[in-house]
């Protein structure tokens, strides 16, 4: 394996205002590995994430990915993501294989594979059966995987994935955890996520990075984290001890009403 | 098998498929937002009809009742006649102004990021959208066509003024959604797209050769019917489908430009939306 770095931000700072959602933030995130961003509301996890997705440009700081730098290459770094916001997202309106031929016709998928592409990321999401059904008769769990089929359609390098199990009952969450499983195990892609759920932390991520108040304080894989402070530490243990916080984001200053209008609008949507 | 269906690259080095040339995503999404649009609708028809309801009305009532005042010169054709056009451009515009709620709604849906995030040009995102407006539009224009035809209109069978007929309404759908894109792009909020969409659709209307002639304008309506994009798609229309004299190389000139214009400034704000 080449000693590149699928994700790799020095120095990154990005304010809304006045107020630091981001205030110098260095990771590196190296090929194949499953890697958690882990934090409250308003920790500064999303817009880490928007600005590695080329959503939000680079105000302070050198951002790489997968070898490209996302200030000059966006086009280059787009083509090798797959990306699942936060809010279930999908066009009601479609049936479920056309949401996923969208997305391959949209990350230029040739004719003559898409279909079969298509066909691919459905099956694998388990959607199969389900796949000529308008989206908008799906339960959330079948949405966000959905959502994954539509991710996967272009085969990424590297897959996003913001708060992915938010407002989902624990059958569903534990669903999308197995589907993500699986994609690590068959395929080996690099996924960066974000989570406020330390179960989902512990369950997936081979590394995570406790972020607070647009800082990473600590990073490591879950277990090393927890067997720092004791043997029957937990997450939100190692969490409070390095942020004097605790992950349901109590800090008022940092959530921020539209964040969790977005949560809420999120769980919503799934019903 | 499912690991290799799935199997992608493990890093950026791997082989990949080229990229196309960046000109190519437009015709592509285009064509692609094309065919999105036509999926909806084969989905839910119910809009189809009843967005149909409001231009059988202005044919039926206003353009009957005209029809036998005679009040409005027409330069000796019917007044149902001078009216089909202007219904057509003026049904579309309705669809088109309102399309910007769409990108508010995909942003509110978390779609709007999705998109922004495939390598998709923002100006080939809202030309797709532009045309998937024009799309939207045209069963109006069937629907007034067939209309018309019913109700005496002497219309054109030419197959060349046909598919002009449609080309004129697709620039004019997509001028007028990416007026109503850009608006949403300063806006930001549905509410306030809605109040403004309806504020500015009568007198875009009423400032237009649709229901009469410029020439029986005050000076300064005229002015504002010169500057008025939809004008100049009731003109080519016209010139097309009824056969009164007209100006279509100006026309479709112009709302070439309008659509260029439309689109250069709706792609610079829809990054907004997604903030």
């Amino acid at each position: 394996m080449t000693d590149y770095r699928a994700v790799d931000v020095r120095g990154l700072r990005h304010r809304f205002g006045t107020h630091a959602a981001v205030d110098g933030v260095d990771l590196q995130v190296g090929p194949g590995e499953v890697f958690g961003l882990l934090g409250p509301n308003g920790a500064g996890k999303t817009t880490t994430i928007r600005v590695l997705n080329t959503l939000l440009p680079i105000q302070e700081g050198s951002v790489q990915v997968l070898g490209y730098d996302v200030r000059r290459e966006r086009t280059a770094v787009r083509r090798l993501l797959g990306y699942v916001p936060q809010q279930l997202s999908v066009e009601a309106a479609l049936t479920g294989r056309e949401n996923v031929s969208w997305f391959a016709r949209l990350y230029d998928v040739p004719r003559h594979e898409r279909n079969g592409r298509v066909d691919d990321a459905l099956a694998a999401m388990g959607l199969a059966n389900d796949a000529d059904r308008l989206a908008g008769t799906y339960s959330g769990g079948m949405v966000r995987r959905l959502e994954l089929a539509q991710a996967l359609v272009n085969r990424p390098a590297l897959l996003i994935l913001d708060e992915p199990t938010v407002g989902l009952d624990p059958v569903a969450r534990s669903g999308v955890w197995d589907r993500v499983e699986e994609l690590r195990q068959t395929t080996g892609m690099t996924v960066l996520l974000t989570t406020h759920y330390m179960e989902e932390a512990d369950a997936l991520c081979d590394r995570v990075a406790l972020m607070h108040l647009g800082r990473l304080r600590i990073v490591g894989s879950p277990e090393r984290l927890r067997r720092s402070l004791g043997p029957s530490a937990t997450l939100e243990d190692v969490f409070r001890h390095y942020t004097g916080d605790g992950l349901d984001g109590r800090d008022p200053g940092t959530g921020g009403l539209r964040e969790i209008r977005r949560t809420r609008r999120t769980a919503g949507r799934v019903g | 098998m499912r690991s290799a269906a799935l199997a992608g690259p493990l890093d950026a080095s791997a082989e990949r498929l080229p990229a196309p040339a960046a000109w190519r995503r437009f015709p592509s999404r285009t064509l692609t937002f094309c065919i999105v649009e036509l999926q909806k609708l084969s989905h839910d028809r119910t809009e189809l009809v009843t967005r149909a309801v409001q231009p059988v009305l202005w044919l039926l009532i206003f353009g009957e009742t005209f029809n036998r005042i005679h009040a409005i010169p027409t330069g000796g054709i019917p007044y149902l006649d001078f009216l089909a056009p202007g219904i057509i451009a003026q049904s579309s515009m309705f669809v088109a102004i309102f399309y910007g709620i769409q990108i508010i709604w995909e942003r509110d849906a978390g779609v709007l990021t999705k998109l922004l995030v495939t390598p998709t040009p923002r100006s080939a995102l809202i030309l797709g959208k532009s045309f998937a407006a024009g799309i939207r539009s045209m069963s109006q224009v069937v629907v007034v066509l067939v209309l018309s035809v019913i109700l005496g209109v002497t219309l054109t069978t030419s197959p060349l003024a046909l598919l002009g007929t449609f080309a004129i309404v697709m620039l004019g759908a997509a001028f007028f959604s990416c007026l109503s894109m850009t608006i949403a792009g300063v806006v930001l909020k549905r509410d306030r797209l809605m109040g403004i969409g309806q504020m500015i659709t009568m007198p875009l209307f009423f400032a237009s050769n649709a229901l009469y002639p410029i020439s029986v304008m005050p000076q300064w309506l005229r002015v504002l019917a010169l500057v008025n994009p939809l004008s100049y798609e009731v003109d080519a229309l016209r010139g097309l489908l009824i056969g009164t004299p007209s100006h279509i190389a100006l026309d479709f000139g112009v709302l070439l430009l309008s659509v260029v214009i439309g689109v250069a400034t709706a792609s610079s704000l829809v990054d907004r939306l997604a903030r």
